[in-house]
């Protein structure tokens, strides 16, 4: 069973004065594990895409079924509870709360989800072992590296074990270094919890290490490399 | 809730020198809105004291249409009835008889119009320190032939001295004539001229005999434990004594200090308004600041899972918190200034003490320490700052979370 079900989606902006099509019936799945890059030139609909399988923007019109509910018909408050459980966040330039500390930055997810001291205790500190940042533990953002704080934005992600991760653009403001082992924790991540990662990104790098890649054209899927042939659109 | 204030304590100090500005606006304006209340309620509680204690007491018991029509003929016989309902009254701490009328005082070719009041001069000296106010003499006692005492505003007019003799003419009770002449015992000195130029005081046996009103008196003038509680007795002495009486608080026996107070005390709520846009202006500059220059944070915390009622729980708390630091610390610095002004008022000299005077007010501006003061302009002050907050709560309420990520 997919994790996620995208059915006829359409996003229009400005649909009463110069209408833009920013999706056009989009039709994906991804299945548990997945390591999934969506690609394509800018303005092509990706971060609309990723948006609407986060909840945080509504479509025109379609589907998009997580855990076999439409969260398009969901209101606003049930959306907040629902990516609260099911989903995590990766943004391009990191977005940590920059007045709590790494530890906080995590924990602070879990504590919104009400979960027991003990449980947030192990979980802050195996995912910081897992990105090896345990020794910035009580560290503000401010005082870490781009790459350090987005292995942060990675490790908040992951607290609340969601069903699958959307990622915009996680590296387009890293060097390569960072880069790398940004990709090399997250497909570890991958593998070790089968948490599914679905980036939107330009970047061949990650590209490179996905497992599948999407490729999206003026709000239409041109390819997928799942099926290996060129979609036909709607 | 504890993420939330730990959240919202940061959140104030992440611009300190902002927040410090805010605070000091905060601070400035409940010092002043402090100081100011402070001196005028002092200053009313100083008018109003005088005109109770000096005048009519917090309450006065009359026999009915009595101060519409104030005539000795008006008076009561100072029965068991009221004196057993004063009596009965716990809030009560003082019931000061009187017997009052007016009479053309005279001494040798002066003559002057008086006010004659008849005492007990043991509860006169409790209400209002009378003995204490004789500057020469000695004070009297509640027997007859104990001679009279005049403000020395009137005894410079009247050219009397001690031991000198004044004559009272007037009307006594159902039309007959009142006459006398006493010897001058003491001559007080009130701060208040208009007193000192217009009243003699005699004993209550004296005034009875000069007014042939044996037994009766014009009013009892009561003093309160808590002032506070005027009501609360005068709707009780109204319950106990039949419609034969009338039970008349201050403000209704003298409406014109009354009239002061209210305009004096508009005048200052002005200034306070004043005060409270600058502090409004303030926090909502602040408030509004901090919520812009947040909206990707705030956008990210919705969408990692955050509902927007706890964001604006936190914008709430960090209002919240600039509004008390600024309060508490405001009261806290005026604090001392006030007491000292308490306890040592500022007295007015030169015109400004004439003026005072002439109005009937001892020439001092007392301020209060009354704690609703501080209270009742923290409050303010307060839900001024959380008005001032509602723009910014409605915006985090209402903005577009995919425009304000792709921000």
């Amino acid at each position: 069973m997919p994790v996620i079900e995208i059915k006829e989606l359409t996003k229009t902006y400005n649909e009463t004065v110069v209408p833009v099509h920013a999706l056009n019936g989009v039709n994906l799945s991804f299945e548990k594990g997945e390591f999934t890059a969506i690609v394509g030139p800018s303005g092509c609909g990706k971060t609309t895409l990723l948006n609407m399988m986060g909840g945080l923007d509504h479509p025109s019109s379609g589907q998009v079924i997580i855990a076999q509910e439409d969260i398009t018909k969901m209101d606003t408050s049930h959306l907040v509870d629902f990516r609260l459980r099911n989903i995590g966040f990766i943004f391009q330039s990191y977005n940590l709360i920059p007045v709590l500390t790494v530890r906080e930055n995590i924990q602070f997810i879990m504590e919104l989800q009400g979960r027991s001291k003990k449980e947030i205790d192990e979980r802050v500190h195996y995912l910081l072992d897992a990105m090896g940042l345990s020794d910035k533990i009580n560290v503000r953002p401010k005082y870490l590296s781009g790459g350090q704080q987005q292995r942060v934005a990675v490790a908040r992600a992951m607290a609340s074990k969601p069903k699958f991760i959307l990622a915009d653009e996680p590296t387009a403001n890293l060097d390569s270094k960072s880069t790398e082992t940004l990709l090399n924790l997250m497909a570890n991540l991958n593998e070790k919890e089968e948490v599914t990662f679905i980036f939107s990104t330009h970047d061949q790098r990650v590209m490179d290490k996905a497992k599948r890649i999407v490729t999206l054209e003026d709000g239409k899927v041109m390819n997928d490399s799942n099926s290996g042939v060129l979609h036909e659109t709607a | 809730m504890k993420q939330l204030s730990k959240l919202a304590w940061r959140n104030l100090w992440r611009n300190r020198r902002r927040t410090l500005i805010t605070l000091a606006s905060v601070l400035m304006a409940v010092i002043l809105a402090i100081a100011i209340r402070s001196f005028q309620k002092g200053v009313y509680g100083n008018m109003i004291s005088n005109a109770v204690s000096f005048s009519t007491g917090y309450i006065q018991v009359h026999t009915k249409g009595y101060w519409n029509d104030q005539t000795i003929n008006n008076s009561f016989e100072a029965g068991r009835q009221v004196q057993q309902a004063l009596n009965n009254t716990p809030d009560i701490s003082l019931s000061v008889p009187r017997l009052e009328s007016f009479a053309l005082a005279s001494s040798g070719q002066h003559t002057k119009g008086v006010e004659v009041m008849g005492i007990d001069p043991a509860k006169e000296q409790e209400m209002n320190g009378l003995g204490k106010k004789i500057v020469r003499g000695k004070y009297i006692s509640n027997s007859d032939g104990q001679g009279i005492l005049v403000g020395d505003g009137l005894a410079k007019y009247l050219h009397l001295s001690l031991g000198d003799t004044l004559v009272l003419l007037g009307q006594g009770y159902h039309g007959t004539t009142a006459a006398g002449q006493y010897r001058i015992a003491g001559i007080f000195h009130y701060p208040l001229d208009q007193l000192n130029n217009m009243l003699v005081y005699l004993s209550l046996p004296d005034a009875r005999s000069l007014m042939a009103a044996p037994n009766r008196l014009t009013s009892f003038s009561l003093m309160l434990k808590n002032p506070d509680d005027i009501d609360k007795v005068t709707t009780s002495l109204q319950h106990t004594l039949d419609s034969t009486w009338e039970v008349l608080q201050w403000p209704v026996m003298n409406k014109t200090l009354m009239q002061e107070i209210e305009g004096d005390n508009a005048g200052g709520i002005i200034m306070l308004g004043i005060l409270y846009i600058v502090v409004a202006f303030g926090v909502f500059g602040t408030i509004l600041m901090m919520t812009m220059e947040r909206k990707k944070e705030f956008a990210v915390m919705i969408a990692i899972g955050m509902h927007r009622i706890k964001l604006i729980t936190v914008v709430i708390l960090e209002t919240i918190f600039i509004g008390l630091l600024g309060i508490l610390s405001g009261a806290v610095l005026v604090f001392p200034v006030v007491l000292y002004l308490h306890i040592h008022p500022l007295a007015l000299t030169g015109a400004a003490a004439e003026t005072y005077q002439q109005f009937g007010i001892e020439p001092l501006l007392p301020t209060s320490v009354d704690p609703r003061i501080f209270l009742s302009q923290g409050i303010t002050v307060l839900c001024i700052a959380l008005i001032s907050a509602l723009y910014p709560l409605w915006y985090i309420n209402k903005f577009k979370l995919a425009e304000t990520l792709k921000q």
